[in-house]
């Protein structure tokens, strides 16, 4: 870490070169400037010191209640999982320094592509070095110059990012909105291939797509479906398969694309499906070959990791009821939330603009509690987001804790009256 | 189709958007004299799409930063 990364920087002209190509970025450089001003902690370079568990850390030399990561099933921690990553370092070494299509497939990938296809029950497994390449690889692969990808506009960067390297014609469609994605379909022109690129749970406001309207609405126009449950995998689903399996659709959908770094608590992504010709992909698809693989104990964690979040019922139960418990007790307080009720482990609380929304969160972080502040370009509607994801290992203490909090820094900051 | 029947519905379309009132020429820009954000433009193109029953992809409105131009795109997609 170097004082670069720690100090803002400043706007400034540079003598003797021609046109800065980071001037564009002044006014990202302003905004952040005008927020540190002020004293604020800076929202974007918290640092945590130690990680006791999946939800407690040392954050900026404070105890603190982790309610803003991805860690929805508790897996970091797992002392199953981590005996098969240290196993798997001392058998196989620290990383592949390969390609998968070279090198870098070791028994180890083999293993947790076949514990994802027992996972789905699905006939293919593809296992990418991040979620962000499995989407940038799979739709950009599918897609290319003369087929139409068909997506919500609150989609990911990693899926906008696939369209763009596709050279695909890019069709958004108004959030959630299964008339307008029908329209759209429609009006597709005759003989082009179509893609319709969905999630099962977005990840800004934690709502879940209609899919099984959606779906029905993409085949019946003969339209390949590709839907993103990086954000649902291991707790929606009877199996933990995710929003198109709570929806009865899963057997329906072509592609399924999910992530390592959320509930399987380790860093990779991944693609599943029955397409019958689906292994090509591994040749063609240049995030997949033009990258290392995956290291040794990270495959093999995440192995670990997939095989329990398939036994996971009970701690599914759990987190579904304390997702609950916290999004009643938030509307409650008088809070205004992204969802009208809990639709997954996401709580979004809706800020009245960055400047509250980040002395709101200063003012959480120093009751001990951490949650994610998004703005804008990441957020929908240019919207200001206290975003709250739970862990299945948070207790029922916890959220009436993390609730004394919240009632706490919204009466300081003046979002709540006294 | 006719162009000044393309101009007068389009125009009528954009009614809505219009919020400071600026007065349209073919050479009024979205980004620079309406100050269109992307919600707004989604939505736009949207109520634009449905009006003739056509697509403008992405890719497409990234070549149409005029009134005028998005009339002849209009015009060109409808054939």
């Amino acid at each position: 870490m170097t004082d670069a990364v720690l100090t803002p920087d400043q706007p400034s002209a540079r003598a003797g070169t021609g046109i800065d190509l980071l001037a564009k970025f002044d006014p990202v450089i302003q905004m952040r400037a005008s927020l540190l001003d002020g004293g604020q902690e800076d929202p974007f370079n918290l640092v945590m010191e130690r990680v006791l568990s999946p939800t407690r850390a040392i954050c900026n030399g404070r105890d603190t209640i982790l309610l803003g990561t991805y860690n929805y099933m508790g897996m970091t921690f797992d002392p199953d999982v981590i005996a098969a990553g240290q196993a798997a370092m001392e058998e196989f070494g620290t990383g592949t320094t390969g390609s998968r299509v070279l090198n870098g497939t070791y028994s180890g990938h083999k293993a947790c592509e076949a514990a994802l296809r027992d996972f789905y029950a699905m006939d293919h497994a593809m296992v990418f070095s991040t979620g962000y390449q499995a989407n940038l690889g799979i739709i950009s692969t599918l897609a290319g110059k003369g087929d139409y990808v068909i997506l919500d506009i609150d989609s990911h960067a990693s899926i906008w990012d696939g369209c763009k390297m596709g050279d695909a014609e890019v069709v958004p469609f108004r959030h959630n909105d299964v008339d307008a994605l029908e329209k759209r379909l429609r009006r597709v022109p005759e003989g082009a291939g179509k893609l319709v690129v969905l999630e099962g749970v977005y990840s800004m406001l934690g709502d879940v797509a209609p899919l099984r309207e959606m779906v029905a609405v993409s085949k019946a126009h003969g339209a390949m479906v590709l839907v993103d449950e990086a954000h649902s995998m291991g707790f929606i689903g009877a199996h933990g398969r995710g929003v198109a399996e709570e929806q009865g659709v899963l057997d329906q959908v072509d592609f399924v694309i999910g992530t390592f770094s959320k509930s399987v608590g380790t860093i990779g992504g991944f693609c599943v499906s029955n397409h019958p010709k689906f292994e090509v992909l591994r040749l063609v698809c240049r995030p997949y070959v033009f990258t290392a693989a995956l290291p040794p104990a990270v495959v093999a964690c995440s192995t670990a990791a997939i095989r329990k979040l398939a036994d996971g019922a009970d701690k599914r139960a759990h987190l579904w009821r304390n997702s609950r418990r916290l999004h009643e007790g938030l509307r409650a307080l008088g809070f205004a939330l992204g969802t009208p009720e809990a639709q997954s482990a996401i709580i979004a609380v809706i800020m009245p603009d960055l400047e509250r929304g980040a002395m709101m969160w200063e003012a959480l972080l120093k009751e001990g509690l951490y949650v994610n502040l998004a703005r804008p370009p990441a957020t929908p509607a240019n919207m200001t987001l206290l975003r709250c994801s739970l862990c299945a290992d948070h207790s029922d203490a916890d959220v009436d804790v993390i609730l004394g909090m919240f009632r706490r820094a919204g009466e300081q900051v003046g979002l709540l009256s006294r | 189709m006719d162009r000044a029947d393309a101009d007068a519905r389009i125009r009528s379309l954009i009614e809505p958007f219009n919020k400071a009132q600026v007065a349209i020429t073919d050479d009024t820009t979205f980004a620079g004299d309406l100050e269109f954000d992307s919600l707004t433009v989604m939505d736009f193109v949207a109520a634009i799409e449905d009006e003739f029953d056509i697509i403008i992809s992405m890719n497409q409105q990234a070549e149409i930063e005029t009134f005028g131009q998005l009339v002849d795109a209009v015009v060109t997609l409808r054939g």
